[in-house]
């Protein structure tokens, strides 16, 4: 004490910066600097390309037409139902997975009892995040074809279509579900174990506490972990190619208004996209750079998102 | 022939000055200012006979034995490793968290055995404030009512439960502070106010004992000041244990101090007793700074 703790760690001046370094070290400065701008270069000019693109060919009526069969752009309509298809997707493979991911990132983070199993249920999530989303399609296309799913998309005689909105956001689930596990592990894993040990201590089960402690203080993490999984789901395009059907329309399945749509095929944002790029069979590129611009929006929109959630989730931290 | 001396730069005349300790230290234990007077009453509230404790095969307590009463301060202070904490977290059971701990021997609640008690009705008689503060991330009166809250409900009669909030806040010696926004985010607080939050809502659950694991070793001088006169009011209505590694710390607010080394337990007298005239020689090397 006393004045062996007055004696201050040399002040470094703002102009001991890297201009003292050795040659070696300043180099690889550079080096990185470089990679970076190279980096952020390369993203501003997909975004700029893209919004430049797609800003000369979006129209307003574009987003309240349905699209149309025809011979020209005149013809062929805007993309009212890709839009709402891909608002489908989002809402009903994000039902699913959800609450599957927060369920399996609380039990493997606060249980994780028997080990091995907790183990096997960390790397199948792994592996299924590694799995190339047209393999999942390959999957699902072949269990919804089973008859006992036969109510989940149409059906003619004992044949199954095997191919609906149903079908597409059950895979489409499993896109996002590694998002969302990973996100909320990481937001649980994040909270110190003196806090779980307060709750404890004043008489509280470890089911209150993860209820009125652990998931809220780790909800950031969820919500990032949600926007993450929306961004892949919308994003995605091979599960909704085979399992969604290639009808740019709603083409609904039986009478029911809405079951009725969700048992039928459609399409979303990213199969319209394909179906009108040079690769697809309606080709007509500058309503696929429209409805690209639109995805693009939306995308980065949740990313901006996720950003203003993670600052604020921040705040919560203990010393 | 120029006979100066080439300027030497001294660490300690061209360091800028010390901030000047806010009070004097006590220089030793007998000086110490703030001794308070034993309480009037002590009744025996829990008891440990004869409690060993291991992790695996490692013990960590050896056979202690140790009464706790209500009217009294017990200090548990020793050397890092000692075992100390791991006994304070015994009482509440908080050591059966721990897969690998193993408890023998026996500790009573008011005669009753705690193993024979539900952990969480026995945890709400025994509350527990943590070395680290560590409120909820939430309002400052979400912290408390959360303890008075059955388990896992929801925020039923918010306005019922404000007079409770109020009350443990007080005995905390926070309401002055907080009292005109309830609503303040918990981890916006100072560390000392942080702290005094937990032990209000330690005390929001009226329990018998309150275990203190070392409340004021994250905070500064005057925080731990204000905790500690808040400690010695309250062991009036309940039974204090307080581990630490403050020495001078358990001199002033201590009742009874028990001194434990390698998970024994080598010494219990009063506070006078240990720090004045300890009986062993291994609390005399610790007391007066031999090892630690």
């Amino acid at each position: 004490m006393g004045a062996a703790t007055a004696i201050l760690p040399p002040q470094r001046s703002a102009r001991d910066s890297s201009s003292t370094w050795r040659l070696s070290d300043r180099v690889g400065l550079a080096f990185c600097w470089l990679l970076g701008g190279l980096f952020c270069a390369i993203a501003a000019a997909i975004v700029i390309f893209m919004l430049v693109q797609g800003i000369k060919y979006v129209r307003p009526e574009l987003l309240v037409t349905r699209p149309a069969v025809g011979f020209n752009e005149t013809e062929t309509g805007g993309f009212l139902d890709p839009m709402l298809g891909t608002l489908i997707v989002a809402v009903m493979s994000m039902a699913i997975a959800l609450p599957l991911g927060v369920a399996t990132a609380v039990w493997v983070t606060e249980y994780g009892r028997p080990f091995a199993l907790a183990r096997t249920v960390e790397s199948t999530v792994e592996m299924i995040a590694g799995t190339p989303s047209i393999v999942l399609a390959l999957f699902g296309a072949l269990i919804f074809r089973h008859p006992a799913l036969g109510f989940l998309s149409r059906t003619s005689g004992h044949v199954v279509f095997g191919r609906s909105f149903f079908a597409a956001s059950a895979m489409l689930s499993l896109v996002a579900l590694p998002m969302v596990v990973s996100a909320t592990r990481e937001g649980l894993q994040a909270i110190p174990a003196h806090v779980r040990e307060a709750s404890y201590a004043v008489g509280k089960t470890k089911w209150a506490t993860i209820r009125r402690i652990l998931l809220p203080t780790a909800r950031p993490s969820v919500v990032t972990g949600t926007m993450l999984g929306i961004g892949r789901v919308i994003g995605d395009t091979a599960i909704i190619v085979v399992l969604l059907g290639a009808t740019l329309n709603f083409n609904g399945a039986g009478d029911t208004p809405l079951l009725g749509t969700l048992k039928g095929t459609g399409s979303t944002l990213t199969s319209y996209v394909y179906s009108n790029s040079p690769a697809g069979e309606g080709n007509q590129p500058t309503k696929a750079y429209a409805a690209a611009f639109v995805l693009l929006v939306i995308v980065l929109a949740l990313n901006a998102c996720v950003d203003i959630v993670a600052r604020r989730g921040r705040a919560n931290t203990w010393t | 022939m120029d006979l100066t001396p080439p300027p030497v730069r001294r660490l300690h005349e061209h360091a800028p000055a010390a901030p000047a300790p806010a009070r004097a230290q006590p220089s030793s234990f007998v000086s110490a200012p703030r001794r308070r007077a034993r309480s009037q009453f002590a009744i025996d509230r829990m008891a440990i006979e004869g409690v060993t404790i291991a992790y695996g095969d490692k013990p960590a307590v050896r056979s202690v034995s140790l009464p706790i009463r209500q009217g009294e301060v017990l200090a548990l202070i020793g050397p890092s490793g000692c075992g100390k904490t791991t006994l304070l977290r015994s009482l509440n059971r908080l050591t059966e968290l721990t897969r690998s701990a193993s408890l023998s021997g026996r500790i009573t609640l008011d005669g009753a055995d705690i193993t024979t008690l539900e952990p969480t009705a026995l945890r709400r008689r025994v509350t527990m404030v943590f070395q680290q503060p560590n409120p909820f991330p939430m309002s400052v009166f979400d912290n408390v009512a959360y303890v008075l809250r059955e388990q896992g409900a929801r925020r039923p009669r918010k306005r019922a439960l404000e007079g409770l909030v109020r009350d443990a806040l007080g005995r905390a010696g926070l309401l002055d502070e907080v009292g005109d926004n309830l609503d303040h985010p918990a981890l916006r607080l100072s560390g000392g106010q942080q702290q005094r939050l937990c032990i209000a809502r330690a005390l929001a659950a009226q329990p018998e004992v309150l275990l203190l694991d070392e409340p004021c070793s994250a905070l500064d001088p005057q925080s731990t000041q204000v905790i500690e006169d808040l400690i010695v009011k309250l062991r009036e209505d309940v039974a204090i244990v307080i581990v630490t590694h403050n020495l001078q710390q358990a001199y002033r607010i201590a009742d009874h101090v028990a001194f434990m080394y390698l998970g024994e337990m080598v010494e219990y007298s009063s506070a006078n007793a240990l720090f004045t005239a300890p009986r062993e020689q291994r609390t005399r090397d610790y007391v007066s700074g031999a090892f630690g």
